[in-house]
């Protein structure tokens, strides 16, 4: 009995057994688990002096809203930040990896760190697993060749442009672009396009919602505005607070301060076995 | 949800890609629209990458395969000129382009267009398609808008043109490949590779040609409304 294909022995690098494994029980019906994605809504535009990125807070697992007020602007380097689309799991992940890439480079060179080389770093690691790793990046910051933007998609492609959209809201926002940008914005009006083009995401995608969040990145350092504008506020609360109903019985009030007392022992002895 | 699922797919350039040899050099030519499904996520950009100072690659199929491909080689090049100490050849960048590509063909989807000039051969032009072939050839056409330009450049096409008149010839047939092919827009960028160096040229979409059909490109009224209207992107 002659085989027509001889069994390898296994090559190396990743094995995508289980993927295809995944797509075969997709396709008889067996749902994978939910698991939280950012739908979202991430820009970046380069202004005069630099770099703004925006991005919407809506976390979402299938269709509940798990976080109203997550952070999707990741620090990659002092002077490098990064917003993430895409699983949540794997934009966290994948930005907080090569954010300690960088700092090692940072301390073996000595110098600032540049934004190619987080795109670089970025987008090997992303097309090594070929897609599978569900991350859509925007990529922004300012070193010494200057302030670069940059997008880079799942596969591993990456683009650089002076404005970039990505997320389920980007459509959105690309057509808030496409009709205000122009070269030359200040810091001011640069932030007002990029909340107006988060607040088209927020407002006219399902995936994108609650705040907007800012960070501005120029030569001299960066402003992390969290929650820069809040369009979504929680209307309609209770004046009155919640109060248990009357009869209720109280049996126990115990109240454990949430500090803890760490002793310091000066010279303590040696451990022995 | 449809839309979210055309947002997901793997990034492709539709494309147009040409290169085309004339007495002296080379010219590269290449439309500049990256699409993920029906959006276009990219409108303008730069598809003919550098691997040497003399030696440039048009890539086309998917942007995340041709971008790694065209990165390694360029790192083996880099390598290969400080070992060889001198430039590239030509020949050398195409044969590296062409050993990934037949050796990974299972799992790369890119097609590839390499052209330069050296000192022993002059301006050459190598097609590496999907498969891996290597083919030299005085001129190489790819991309899903290539498919209109093949009895085009029969018909065109002629030995020893000048610089200019390959160059018109390159952005001629890009720009009537984009009036033709959905997967193909944007801008016509040119690169022209001789003994004297490197020139980088660029077309507006506007500013080309109309073909058969095509229309004046009409500012809207709504520009009455709010004058003045807005700037062209400067590339």
């Amino acid at each position: 009995m002659s085989k027509s294909v001889i069994e390898m022995p296994p090559k190396g690098g990743f094995s995508f057994d289980l993927c295809k494994r995944n797509e075969m029980l997709a396709k008889k019906g067996v749902s994978p688990p939910s698991f939280r994605k950012t739908g979202t809504t991430i820009v970046g535009l380069i202004f005069q002096d630099g770099v703004i990125l925006g991005a919407d807070t809506r976390a979402t697992e299938g269709p509940i809203v798990c976080d109203k007020n997550c952070e999707k602007i990741h620090y990659m380097a002092p002077n490098i930040y990064c917003c993430g689309a895409g699983t949540a799991a794997d934009t966290e992940a994948v930005t907080d990896m090569v954010s300690s890439q960088l700092q090692l480079h940072r301390y073996h060179t000595g110098r600032e760190s540049r934004v190619v080389t987080a795109l670089t770093l970025l987008k090997r690691h992303l097309f090594n697993y070929q897609g599978y790793v569900s991350a859509a990046l925007v990529l922004g910051g300012v070193d010494v060749t200057g302030p670069h933007l940059h997008t880079i998609y799942p596969h591993g492609s990456t683009d650089t442009l002076p404005f970039a959209t990505m997320g389920s809201g980007s459509l959105a926002a690309m057509a808030v672009f496409e009709s205000k940008y122009k070269e030359g914005l200040t810091r001011d009006e640069g932030i007002k396009l990029v909340t107006e083009a988060i607040c088209s995401g927020i407002f006219n995608d399902l995936g994108s919602g609650s705040n907007v969040d800012i960070c501005v990145i120029t030569k001299g350092g960066k402003e992390y505005l969290r929650n820069h504008l809040q369009p979504n506020p929680r209307t309609y609360t209770s004046s009155k607070g919640y109060s248990f109903p009357k009869k209720t019985e109280v049996l126990l009030t115990k109240i454990t301060p949430l500090k803890e007392k760490v002793e310091i022992i000066e010279g303590g002895d040696a451990m022995e076995e | 949800m449809d839309l979210n699922m055309d947002l997901n797919a793997p990034h492709s350039m539709g494309t147009t890609i040409i290169g085309v040899t004339y007495n002296g050099g080379v010219v590269l030519g290449a439309d500049s629209r990256t699409s993920t499904g029906m959006y276009v996520a990219n409108r303008a950009s730069d598809k003919i990458t550098q691997l040497t100072d003399n030696v440039y690659v048009c890539r086309s199929g998917s942007a995340a395969d041709s971008q790694l491909v065209s990165d390694y080689v360029r790192y083996f090049l880099h390598q290969h000129t400080i070992q060889l100490g001198q430039p590239a050849t030509v020949k050398v960048a195409a044969n590296l382009i062409r050993l990934l590509s037949y050796s990974n063909k299972n799992m790369l989807e890119t097609g590839l267009i390499v052209g330069g000039w050296d000192k022993y051969e002059g301006g050459k032009i190598y097609g590496i398609p999907l498969g891996g072939t290597l083919i030299e050839q005085p001129f190489a056409i790819g991309g899903s808008g290539s498919s209109y330009l093949y009895g085009f450049f029969d018909q065109a096409w002629k030995e020893g043109m000048t610089k200019d008149e390959a160059e018109q010839l390159v952005v001629k047939a890009v720009s009537l490949a984009i009036a033709r092919d959905g997967a193909s827009g944007g801008v016509v960028r040119t690169v022209v590779i001789n003994s004297e160096g490197v020139t980088r040229n660029f077309y507006p979409g506007d500013k080309l040609q109309l073909w058969h059909e095509e229309l004046e490109p009409q500012n809207s009224l709504l520009d009455i409304l709010n004058s003045p209207s807005p700037e062209p992107m400067n590339i």
